[in-house]
């Protein structure tokens, strides 16, 4: 009994401790951001890397969700005679929900565990050690842009998911099952509002960006320097960061359409 | 202890990197400036952690590391890194950053800490490569150099702003005989040609005593064992020395970690 209590207690410390040495991490992330933004090409070569290397999977998912999303949708519809709903409900869907959410855990896949190896294998090969005492803080040079590019890729990607998602259920819906293509566009001109679903869909990514790419970065940097430690980081960047969307989409999804 | 003026002064400094292990015990060393110095020890025993000690990436349990008059192990960050510009360090296996050319390796700290035009930077990588034979290596990209090259490449880089302080950590280490010779020449050379101070971590003795001015031999518990120039330390008759500088398995220093009877261990009883 004594035992299980010293083991919860120090399991909790434990918790505890690695809580505040993240939270620590993530001011530090925040604090070197502006001066990462104003040498924006290192910046901009993040983007390029990050969201170059996920466009592929990301285009490919969204083509295969638009398709069994309009097939799903169509015949769930069509038995209310509302097949004309059709594109409001795949836009809504992919917009809001599956284009942020789906998006975010190809990326901490992706990119994600791209970033936690390449930081943890320059941490095992000393490149972080050689960066500082070179006089160079690697959270500035290397993290910082890596943290704000994962930030701008993802609603990028997003749109790119969300975009791909729609023609591939106009595909689907009006090439190949004959619902009408003027109603499946107009009525999602006349019911998608910019600001709250769309706006909200890309605030929604944002946010998924920080959560993916700050889980990526702390296990990289924290990562123990071997073989055996870069792969438990790697795993647990996937594991932490999808169940960290998952958590804060429910949050968010709640904060954003609580209102009809 | 060196007669010369001192660059860096380890005044009674113990160090353990958690409290059940001391790695350096109660040590006291010198480092004379524009001088060659070299720290020897077997695996183990501390000598890198010195370098990261002087470097202040760890501050010293005890006693306190002084350079160039400023107090390191108390110094806060931004005294690290004003003191770490003074420095370059060569690290045992180069620590390039594997993400970029050869070119942009040495590149890296000129245009991190200066505001030079890249037509200038061009000239300074050049002549740093050439001063390491590697000036037709610069548009390589780092998995196509080999070990000894990465380790020249590193040193170009080391002394890409020209340090007061060159840290070399194990330079001798896995090189074949012609790149060892190459390397200790250019680490005289270029202390020389420079007026930089060279701090030179190894085990291998006969290299060391080649090119260095002085040096230090640190025993596996962490103490100096002994200190002198090289022909001091050739005529030594302490018992550690002589076993260090012959390689001789018998000897103060046990090649064994401690451990039970190998009999013992095998089960095997009379």
């Amino acid at each position: 009994m004594t035992d299980a209590l010293a083991r919860l207690g120090r399991f909790s410390l434990d918790w505890l401790r690695a809580l505040g040495h993240s939270a620590f991490f993530f001011v530090d992330l925040l604090r070197f951001s502006p001066a990462a933004l104003r040498r924006f090409h290192l910046v901009l070569a993040q983007v390029h890397a990050i969201g170059n290397r996920s466009l592929v999977i990301i285009a490919a998912s969204g083509l295969a969700v638009g398709f069994v999303l309009a097939l799903q949708m169509y015949y769930a519809l069509v038995t209310y005679g509302a097949a004309e709903s059709l594109g409001l409900i795949v836009n809504l869907a992919l917009v809001r929900e599956l284009g942020p959410v789906v998006t975010a855990l190809l990326f901490a896949g992706r990119a994600g565990t791209s970033l936690t190896a390449e930081i943890g294998l320059m941490k095992a090969g000393e490149q972080l050690a050689a960066m500082e005492l070179m006089a160079i803080d690697p959270r500035a040079r290397v993290l910082a842009p890596r943290f704000i590019g994962g930030i701008v890729s993802m609603p990028i990607l997003a749109l790119v998911f969300s975009t791909v998602g729609i023609l591939g259920a106009y595909v689907v819906a009006v090439l190949l099952i004959g619902v009408d293509a003027g109603n499946f566009w107009s009525i999602m001109q006349d019911r998608v509002d910019v600001w709250r679903d769309l706006g909200n869909g890309i605030v929604k990514s944002a946010v998924f960006g920080v959560i993916c790419t700050f889980v990526a970065l702390y296990q990289g940097y924290e990562t123990e320097a071997t073989p055996e430690g870069v792969a438990h980081a790697t795993t647990r960047t996937v594991v932490i960061a999808s169940l960290g969307v998952l958590g804060m989409d429910f949050i968010l999804t709640a904060l954003m359409f609580s209102t009809p | 202890m060196p007669e010369d003026p001192t660059l860096i002064e380890i005044d009674r400094v113990s160090f353990g990197y958690d409290a059940s292990r001391t790695i350096l015990n109660d040590v006291s060393l010198r480092f004379a400036r524009g001088k060659v110095t070299a720290i020897l020890g077997g695996s183990g025993c501390g000598k890198t952690t010195l370098l990261r000690l002087i470097a202040g990436v760890y501050p010293a349990t005890q006693g306190q590391v002084v350079f160039d008059g400023e107090r390191v192990d108390t110094a806060n960050r931004e005294q690290l890194y004003r003191l770490r510009r003074r420095l370059g360090m060569l690290f045992q296996f180069g620590a390039l950053f594997t993400d970029l050319t050869v070119f942009d390796n040495v590149a890296f700290p000129l245009r991190e800490h200066s505001k030079l035009p890249e037509s200038m930077i061009r000239d300074i990588v050049l002549m740093k490569l050439n001063a390491v034979g590697l000036r037709g290596a610069a548009p390589l990209r780092i998995s196509q150099v080999s070990g000894g090259m990465a380790r020249r490449i590193a040193l170009a880089r080391a002394i890409a702003l020209d340090p007061e302080l060159i840290m070399y950590d194990e330079p001798f280490a896995g090189l074949d005989p012609i790149s060892m010779g190459v390397a200790a020449n250019l680490i005289r050379k270029l202390n020389d040609t420079t007026g930089a101070t060279s701090l030179i971590v190894s085990h291998d003795v006969l290299e060391c005593f080649l090119i260095c001015d002085y040096a230090y031999l640190l025993s596996s518990q962490g103490r100096v064992v002994a200190h002198g120039r090289p022909d001091e330390l050739r005529a030594s008759t302490h018992p550690e020395v002589r076993q260090f500088i012959g390689g001789e398995p018998d000897g103060p220093v046990r090649f064994h970690y401690p451990a039970p009877p190998l009999a013992e261990d095998l089960g095997l009883h009379a």
